[in-house]
């Protein structure tokens, strides 16, 4: 359930919705928090269900003291109405026995609020892939055929990757092809449900593996990049993505000193 | 996963499931049976006792029409209310959660209160007094019955004029910081409020990128949602089992409960005796 947290409730009517799965190394998550700190785009509300696992801390993108005493909590969404893009952070685990009801409250939203189209940042174990997967670069997309026309052509000219089916029985090679999203969460269930329910969903993967996965997000964000535009590319250097507060001590508080 | 000094972790997934979640479309009546028992068995009950079931009958938008919540998480927290503050007042218990999982079986049996001694959640209130209600929580709540744990207790409060104050417990190797932490300097308190708190803090705010799970997170975002004012003080300790020491560290909050309930500035020595009785060693090589 959406609950604003602003006086007037924000009209999400043609807007860009761009949401993470929670899959192996939190890699949309992470995407999404460089979208938000970058943007600088202000919280409106908090997605709040019981499919998740509670989870609360203080502001997660405080650039100073000021504004660091700002409660926040599993899935919250912020918003730029410039730039007609919304962006829901999720925080936290989807509770296992809520699966299918928590991607069916994301497609009732996302058809309530009316999003012209939704973009899922995702990612899959990089060790599950296939010989033909092993090849080039590790991101990949899909779109539901809601949004095909819309954006198909403007990603085949980005050169972009389309996720590959693979083999239901690899080696039997007249055997069924089927979507395989392993280590993406809630990613193949609600691509399939948006396919059935005509939403427009785009969604943006990349194959990695556990540890630090910081790079990938840039990957992944960069190559959002290119499509969304969101962010103005400078003529020399990388985008100039800022990371949030909260990416500290990823791996943990510091070293005793008595050790050396 | 190797980590720069070369030892070889294993690592649990962050994903969700290790494996792609399968589409359970085929799922035979017999499933759906099985599933729908084990959710009704992990429903979390909250019971009152005859005196408010009768309260919230009586009043017009069925709820209880106290001011304060007082909830303690952790067997420190709850043993500073005990010493603190239940022996006080005449304070007695008027509602307890029953709840089943994996971790408290014990809490089951939907008519009794918890037994002395047995972990469970109890709320007291004072006689004479039907402003301020304290939830002592000892047991374990899992993830998908925390939303349930505040959805019910919320459902019977009203939502103005209500304020929430959490007590919490937890270990200081959750605490993350750039400087080392060592023994003198736990325990401590860090808080985090919602949006409609606006009394000054006791002691500083949860630094990023801390976070806080459980039964406390919960209480804090349905408040936050709600626009309810409330307030977290949560202890970081070393100790793992309950000790004074770190009861004490609640100090602070006093300052906060003084408005609001009677309570004594020296603890009961019989209930500290009580609470950290159950870590006594038992050893019998030297009797």
């Amino acid at each position: 359930m959406f609950v604003t947290t602003e006086d007037t409730p924000p009209c999400f009517r043609g807007y860009t919705l761009v949401l993470p799965a929670v899959s192996v190394g939190n890699v949309g998550q992470l995407a999404a928090d460089l979208i938000v700190s970058t943007l600088g785009m202000p919280r409106v509300g908090h997605f709040h269900t019981d499919c998740l696992v509670p989870m609360a801390g203080n502001n997660p993108y405080a650039t100073s003291d000021q504004d660091a005493a700002v409660l926040s909590t599993n899935a919250e969404v912020y918003s730029s109405p410039d730039m007609k893009l919304a962006v829901l952070q999720i925080r936290a685990p989807v509770v296992q026995t809520k699966v299918k009801q928590f991607r069916r409250l994301i497609v009732s939203w996302i058809k309530s609020s009316g999003f012209t189209r939704t973009i899922l940042l995702s990612s899959s174990h990089a060790y599950q892939r296939d010989d033909q997967q092993l090849l080039g670069s590790p991101l990949r997309y899909l779109l539901s055929p809601a949004l095909q026309n819309e954006a198909g052509e403007r990603v085949k000219g980005l050169q972009w990757q389309e996720m590959e089916r693979v083999c239901a029985f690899p080696g039997i090679s007249d055997s069924e092809q089927r979507l395989h999203i392993p280590g993406g969460g809630i990613t193949k269930g609600l691509y399939t449900d948006c396919c059935k329910e005509d939403v427009a969903l785009a969604v943006v993967l990349i194959f990695c593996s556990e540890g630090d996965n910081i790079p990938d997000a840039f990957a992944l964000v960069n190559h959002l990049n290119n499509w969304l535009q969101l962010v103005a590319k400078p003529d020399q250097g990388p985008v100039p993505w800022r990371v949030p507060a909260s990416w500290r001590l990823l791996f943990g508080s510091g070293i005793p000193p008595a050790i050396f | 996963m190797a980590t720069f000094f070369g030892e070889v972790l294993s690592v649990y997934s962050r994903a969700v499931d290790e494996d792609e979640q399968e589409e359970l479309d085929e799922e035979t009546e017999e499933d759906i049976q099985i599933r729908h028992e084990l959710l009704q068995k992990r429903e979390v009950h909250l019971n009152w006792c005859p005196e408010l079931c009768q309260d919230i009958e009586s009043s017009s938008d069925k709820k209880l029409q106290h001011s304060h919540l007082i909830l303690a998480v952790g067997p420190n927290a709850a043993g500073f209310l005990s010493a603190h503050v239940l022996t006080a007042g005449d304070w007695a218990p008027v509602g307890w959660f029953s709840l089943w999982n994996e971790r408290s079986r014990g809490t089951s049996r939907l008519s009794d209160s918890p037994a002395v001694g047995e972990p469970g959640c109890l709320i007291y209130q004072q006689k004479g007094n039907a402003s301020v209600l304290i939830c002592q929580c000892l047991s374990y709540v899992a993830e998908d019955q925390l939303f349930q744990w505040t959805d019910k207790i919320f459902a019977c409060l009203p939502k103005r004029g209500l304020s929430v104050l959490v007590l919490s417990d937890s270990p200081v190797a959750e605490y993350k910081t750039p400087n080392y932490i060592n023994g003198s300097s736990t325990p401590f308190l860090r808080a985090l409020k919602t949006s409609a708190y606006k009394e000054a803090l006791r002691c500083p705010l949860l630094e990023q990128p801390n976070i806080v799970t459980g039964l406390a997170a919960a209480v804090l975002s349905h408040c936050e949602v709600q626009g309810v004012p409330a307030v977290l003080y949560q202890c970081y300790s070393d100790m793992i089992v309950p000790d004074s020491v770190t009861m004490e560290a609640y100090r602070v909050a006093l300052m906060l409960l003084s408005k609001t309930v009677k309570l004594e500035s020296c603890p009961n020595a019989d209930v500290l005796q009580k609470v950290s009785r159950v870590t006594d060693v038992s050893s019998n090589l030297y009797t």
